[in-house]
């Protein structure tokens, strides 16, 4: 064998390594991120051998005429917006709250992380039975009784004014742990020294708060806000355990439009594939301005 | 001396408020679970009644009734198998695969490994569509090996890129002493770098466990025949058309949620360790 042959037989071997990867890959991830984009510009209804090219008709009529989806965009935003707010808040105090000398730091680590692990649909399911108002358990009801608001007992889930922030609030439970151990992370990489010389400065508290904690952790609520917006956006089968559907529109978020297209009464793939690109490119510019808004932030 | 006394007491006050407030969120994070155990182990007619924590009578034979519900217990192996594969898959594969992107030098390096991060950041709402349009293609819709095959590409990006990251801080000189040994590249992958990669193995197995086993659109689309299906979407068999038989679907989320919770119990020192090291998303 000679150098050069040997010097192919190696560099072959090396791409062995990495062939099962790019191969499985490239056929489950990157050819249908492709044919999204190419199937969007087709009429289909997924059986039948005709496609119709379209162009981008299908993007017209998203953009134009689809009420149920900007319904959806406008009820999944409502979500983020209250996820990024109050989950992303609380995440934050417990954080700042776990970030010292305190006892049980750990078991609160363990325990905040635990609706993060869970699925979507099953923290659906069971949050529908305990909240459930109708037939079920109406626990919170009880609870708001008990602690004597009586007249704050509502029907959450079955009321079409209620049943999106109710769908929002168990987001919130189930999302928090997230943003508080990535807080957390944050909070523990800055130097202690930097409070201590504040502190001899004669900075109280809320001024070291301000001008220490906030202007080093904006990096770090970035990225917790683009994952929220990442995450609730695109949440739905939290939706399907807790409320079991879109409720007539009270309840419908993007990709249950997607999924209802595909496989409704008239399936048209190539509508739904448009409808996910929109969405798609939606997130993807959020994310961009979130991440530009931090590096002009630092 | 009235000075010290004063900020120990304030001190105190606030760790107790501190404290009362992380006590309050934790209990709020663990009542629903405390509450679906409960409820599995009672009947029907005191399920809405009695809502206590502790049951008075602990009918455990709605576990066995559940896994004979309509083929629950076979999803339960369903989703036991997908997972196992799935990650198994994933270990190795990903595992060569990052080591080969640390280590071995090859024309398109750096371009295929830029391919596997882009997928990472890029989201793409509706890839399902197209996705079930190619498994049919293939024959492989409506079949295990499609479902795993299409989790095994789930994971791989983050699971590379972890590994990649790992073997890039680890020393060479201890796989150079494996290779002056005669040991083949495959060898020095297999015998060397994989027992040292264990930590992040680690971390790649639990989030890729959690994934799969959670997964729920997928299966959703993939699987026509009941017998394939996984937990996530067998779920649904207790939701009655009429009358919901509450203590089974109890049993039934508790049977999908244990094993995840146990997993997570055991494994959790380094799901923490690697979120709050920002590695996953630095």
């Amino acid at each position: 064998m000679t150098l050069k042959q040997m010097k192919i037989k190696d560099t072959l071997e090396n791409y062995v390594f990495v062939l099962p990867a790019v191969a499985i890959f490239s056929i489950f991830y990157i050819i249908p991120f492709i044919w999204v984009f190419q199937l969007g510009l087709f009429e289909w209804d997924g059986i039948s051998f005709t496609r119709i090219f379209v162009g981008l008709d299908n993007f017209k009529e998203i953009f134009l005429q689809d009420v149920n989806w900007w319904r959806a965009m406008w009820n999944a935003g409502y979500i983020t917006l209250i996820a990024l707010l109050f989950q992303n808040i609380l995440a934050f105090m417990l954080a700042w709250a776990c970030d010292r000398q305190i006892r049980l730091k750990n078991f609160y680590r363990v325990i905040f992380f635990i609706p993060p692990v869970l699925s979507e649909i099953v923290v659906g399911m069971i949050w529908r039975f305990i909240i459930n108002d109708i037939e079920g358990a109406n626990i919170i009801n009880r609870m708001l009784a008990s602690i004597g608001f009586p007249n704050l007992m509502h029907q959450w889930l079955s009321d079409p004014k209620t049943v999106l922030t109710t769908v929002a609030a168990v987001h919130c439970w189930k999302g928090f742990g997230w943003g508080f151990l990535i807080f957390l992370a944050g909070l523990q990489t800055i130097p202690h020294q930097l409070y201590e010389s504040a502190r001899v400065d004669g900075a109280n508290a809320w001024q070291s708060f301000k001008k220490i904690t906030v202007p080093l952790m904006i990096p770090v609520t970035v990225l917790v806000a683009i994952l929220t917006v990442l995450g609730s956006m695109q949440a739905f089968a939290l939706i399907l355990g807790l409320v079991g559907g879109e409720f007539a529109g009270h309840t419908s978020v993007p990709v249950l439009r997607i999924l209802a297209s595909m496989r409704g009464s008239s399936s048209r793939f190539g509508y739904a594939c448009a409808q996910g690109i929109s969405l798609g490119m939606i997130l993807v510019t959020i994310s961009f301005i979130q991440y530009r808004f931090s590096k002009k932030g630092q | 001396m009235q000075h010290a006394l004063y900020y120990k007491s304030k001190k105190f006050l606030i760790n107790t408020l501190i404290h009362i407030f992380l006590i309050s969120v934790a209990v709020t994070c663990l009542y629903p679970l405390l509450w679906m155990i409960a409820s599995s182990l009672k009947t029907q007619d005191i399920i809405f009644k009695d809502i206590s924590l502790i049951p008075q009578q602990l009918h455990f034979e709605n576990y066995i009734h559940a896994f004979k519900e309509e083929g629950f217990g076979r999803s339960f192996l369903n989703s036991i198998f997908y997972t196992g594969f799935s990650v198994f898959g994933v270990v190795i594969i990903a595992s060569m695969a990052g080591y080969a992107f640390s280590r071995l030098r090859f024309p398109g390096r750096t371009i295929l490994f830029y391919m596997f991060i882009a997928a990472m950041m890029i989201p793409i709402p509706a890839s399902f569509v197209p996705l079930y349009v190619l498994l049919n293609k293939l024959h492989l819709r409506d079949t295990p090996i499609g479902y795993i095959l299409c989790m095994i590409s789930v994971g791989l990006s983050v699971s590379i890129f972890l590994l990649k990251t790992f073997f890039d801080r680890m020393p060479k000189e201890v796989e150079d002493a494996a290779r002056i040994d005669g040991c083949s590249k495959m060898g020095i992958w297999w015998h060397v770098a994989l027992p040292l990669a264990k930590p992040v193995l680690a971390v790649v197995v639990i989030f890729n466990a959690l994934n799969v086993w959670n997964e729920y659109i997928l299966a959703l689309i993939i699987f026509d025949s009941r017998k394939f299906m996984p937990l996530q979407v067998a779920l649904q068999v207790f939701r009655g058309e009429f009358v919901t038989n509450y203590p089974l679907l109890m049993a039934g989320l508790t049977i999908a949620v244990l094993p995840i919770i146990i997993v997570y119990l055991l494994m959790q020192k380094y799901i923490v360790k690697e979120i709050t090291s920002g590695e996953v998303f630095g």
